[in-house]
């Protein structure tokens, strides 16, 4: 009992890494006041390049490099339709995730032809094991990464709260006018936002094609993106409770894989289903005192 | 003693408005300077001018003699100019603390509690009561203006440019306004505070400078003028009549009759405890209160759009119906609803808008009448002196002619009753006297007219008698010749007038 509980929990820091990478980046970029809907797509291109860097070169570093410089520059595309063009945020990302998605299946048709098996890397990253031969095992033996992300939360919480750049971000997305009366640039604050939170959404990418598969297949997202953005919802932009949105769905994503390979009679479907029933239930209910940044979605024009 | 501002030959167009004319404007060290003019005289544009939110298209700026380009914010902070809109440039989610230090923070990570305390050292040096770790969003109107100015003395600022200050301050927070800016004048700093009124440009300036359609018609020391002669060169006419309401006496029938209306709104929030009021035929009511009262609530009971909890309306003794718009202006309610950009649509042309409330007097088998309605609407345009043409936009209407569309619907018709909700928010001079004019002719076409205002001048001009609300009731009631400004202004604030 106590050893699938282990098991269990390891299972959910895995599966919570990438969403986790991106949940941060999304609270980033939505606490300066842009929605970015991109991060499905940013997030697969990521993954992609990273995969196809590491390949190349041989160094899963300059891999997670690509993916992180991926994950900015889809950001800084982002920066220039809702920023300074001023477009629909909504509009803006979904195309960018289209553009993103349909690149990343482009290139890979090019490179790997119609390959059915997904193309692997020789060698990935390899899990960390600090307490080997203990009951500790399970939940500990995980990539450097999944460490990272999780110490990425109170580093974004301090970023947030604690420094300078923290509170001009923040008051970007509150209320630009007042940012700007301040004399703080309103588009580099947002533009800095989303090239960082950019580069923590590729990294939750890579860490897909990188680490956890050491493949790229074209599923590999498979919607984290979307479940990022819930999470972000469901932890009232804020770190601590983001990560906690993040552990509930990977947790119940964990349950749910271990329900079906113990061949449990429910019909699959309705396992698969669950932890997304969850996350909208969640929202639902704890919906009601949500703090959205209250110029989230509104592009920043002074007048006049 | 040279300027310590000097603005030379400032041009500004907008298109194909010319918004500043050569403007010349100069500001002494140590002087509260009143900036007056009407609304579009260009008051603000060459305000933000000098704050680094316009780029002027002729003409230069010096700061102690020296040329210096302003072009953006930050620039006119560093040189020691601050800036207080009338749309307050604060983060609600913030502390007082938080918002006073955003931009100039001082160092790369924040130390909240020497933040605090530098900041409560500021605030305490210029006299200024505020709690600097209280979150802005809960604050008041008047201390958050505090903090507006709190926020330039924080960044050393020499110059305050003050826009409207008074316009969202009840009349206690203005003289607290006023002595702050007095312990700010006696520690050297220039105040220039923009204005379109005149009791508070002999209040509190030393010189005045009057703008009219962009051009400078007049520099003075204000000892050496009079109210008569700056709204003569504020307005440009010989003489300012002023309508006035000076005949009490006419007792009619009741036709408003509103009983103890209870209200909840959607967070449960009491809005109405019980307010009771009624207006005879001939009769203004004004209704004072300082705003979020209760007003907007009565209102949208009044016109129909929202039901209250309990308590009753009669309008001519008819029982009127709630939630039912429709129904309301059946027995010939009119309404002149608070935000006149929500009583028209904009995409709309003026003769549309001006039939949208009886858009079946104006159909034949559900066909639009296009011959009517242009009847309709040229016979309006005349009668209220609407400067457009009937197929105009109405977007692309002034304040004021959007304001006469409004008039024109609602009173062309003969009404019983008139709900005026701030009808003269944010109108200039001239427009203003329009809509004290048509309300005027409606008592004495023997219309009720309950007139909902914030600003206190005008409902001692117009009314008959004077109601002031307070959390949702009535809290007190003069008749028209022996109001007396400070007890309203006592009651508007929750004081008891005989306490």
């Amino acid at each position: 009992m106590m050893d699938s509980i282990l098991v269990l929990m390891g299972a959910m820091l895995r599966i919570a890494t990438p969403i986790l990478f991106g949940a941060m980046g999304e609270t980033l970029i939505e606490r300066a006041g842009v929605l970015n809907l991109g991060i499905e797509g940013t997030m697969l291109l990521a993954a992609f390049n990273g995969f196809v860097a590491a390949q190349l070169t041989g160094s899963l570093w300059i891999g997670l490099l690509a993916g992180a410089l991926t994950g900015g520059l889809l950001c800084l595309l982002m920066g220039g339709l809702s920023v300074t063009l001023g477009l629909n945020q909504h509009v803006s990302g979904l195309g960018i995730t289209l553009l993103a998605s349909g690149i990343a299946l482009f290139a890979f048709r090019i490179l790997y032809g119609g390959a059915t098996t997904p193309p692997a890397l020789a060698d990935s990253f390899q899990p960390l094991n600090p307490f080997p031969d203990t009951i500790l095992t399970p939940v500990f033996e995980q990539h450097w990464l999944t460490y990272a992300a999780l110490v990425s939360v109170p580093l974004v919480t301090w970023l947030l709260n604690r420094t300078t750049f923290g509170l001009r971000l923040r008051a970007v997305g509150e209320n630009p006018e007042a940012a700007d009366t301040a004399g703080i640039n309103v588009y580099r604050m947002r533009y800095q936002a989303l090239i960082l939170g950019g580069a923590l959404m590729g990294i939750g990418g890579a860490f897909l094609s990188l680490a956890q598969l050491g493949a790229f297949a074209h599923g590999i997202i498979n919607g984290r993106g979307w479940v990022a953005i819930a999470v972000v919802i469901f932890g009232n932009w804020q770190p601590s409770r983001v990560l906690a949105g993040a552990l509930l769905f990977s947790g119940v994503q964990a349950l749910q894989l271990r329900l079906q390979a113990a061949g449990v009679a429910l019909p699959y479907e309705l396992l698969l289903a669950l932890p997304y029933v969850l996350v909208i239930a969640a929202i639902a209910l704890v919906g009601r005192n949500i703090s959205v940044p209250a110029a989230l979605l509104k592009p920043y024009r002074r007048e006049g | 003693m040279p300027p310590i501002i000097e603005m030379r030959g400032i041009t500004k167009r907008f298109g194909a408005l010319t918004a500043n004319d050569g403007i010349d404007f100069s500001i002494e060290p140590g002087e509260i300077h009143a900036l007056l003019g009407e609304n579009g005289a260009g008051k603000s544009t060459l305000m933000k001018i000098l704050y680094g939110l316009y780029q002027p298209d002729a003409g230069e700026i010096r700061i102690n003699g020296q040329p210096v380009r302003l072009t953006s914010p930050a620039e006119a902070i560093v040189s020691g100019i601050g800036f207080v809109s009338q749309h307050f440039a604060l983060v609600p989610k913030f502390t007082v603390a938080e918002n006073v230090v955003l931009g100039h923070e001082g160092s790369r990570t924040l130390h909240p509690t020497a933040m605090s305390t530098t900041v409560m050292e500021t605030a305490a040096s210029l006299r200024l009561l505020i709690d600097v770790n209280a979150i802005v969003g809960r604050l008041s109107v008047g201390e958050q203006q505090r903090v507006e100015i709190l926020k330039a003395l924080y960044r050393d600022c020499k110059v305050l440019i003050m826009d409207e200050p008074t316009a969202v301050l009840a009349p206690g927070d203005i003289a607290a306004l006023f002595d702050i800016l007095r312990v700010l004048q006696g520690r050297g700093m220039s105040v220039i505070i923009i204005t379109h009124k005149l009791d508070e440009v002999f209040a509190i300036s030393q010189r005045v400078t009057v703008l009219r359609l962009g051009k400078v018609v007049g520099e003075v020391r204000t000892q050496d003028s009079t109210p008569a002669a700056l709204a003569q060169m504020m307005v440009g006419r010989q003489t300012v009549t002023v309508a006035r309401n000076t005949d009490h006496r006419r007792q009619d029938a009741v036709k408003l009759d509103v009983r103890d209306l209870r209200l909840t709104d959607k967070r449960g929030g009491l809005r109405l405890r019980g307010l009771s009021l009624e207006v005879r035929g001939g009769e203004i009511v004004g209704v004072a209160g300082v705003a979020g009262n209760g007003q907007s609530e009565l209102v949208s009971v009044l016109t129909g759009m929202a039901a209250p909890d309990s308590g009753s309306v009669t309008v001519g003794g008819a029982p009127l119906p709630f939630r039912d718009p429709k129904a309301v202006s059946r027995l010939k309610v009119a309404r002149i609803p608070e935000d006149r950009l929500k009583g028209v649509i904009g995409d709309l042309s003026v003769q549309d808008n001006l039939m949208l409330e009886s858009v079946e007097d104006f159909t034949r088998m559900g066909h639009l009448d296009r011959a009517r309605i242009r009847a309709n609407a040229e016979a309006l345009i005349r009668a209220f002196q609407i400067k457009a043409a009937p197929t105009d936009l109405a977007r692309t209407l002034s304040g004021g002619n959007i304001q006469k569309i409004i008039l024109a619907r609602s009173l062309g018709h003969a009404p019983e009753v008139v709900i005026a909700a701030q009808p003269t928010r944010g109108l200039d001079i001239g427009a203003t006297e329009y809509v004290h004019q048509k309300l005027l002719e409606q008592k004495e076409r023997g219309a009720a007219i309950l007139l909902i205002s914030e600003d206190l001048e005008e409902i001692l001009l117009l009314s008959d008698r004077i109601l002031v609300i307070y959390e949702g009731r009535i809290a007190g009631t003069f008749a028209a010749q022996d109001a007396q400004i400070d007890q309203i202004g006592a009651l508007m604030t929750g004081a008891h007038p005989h306490a």
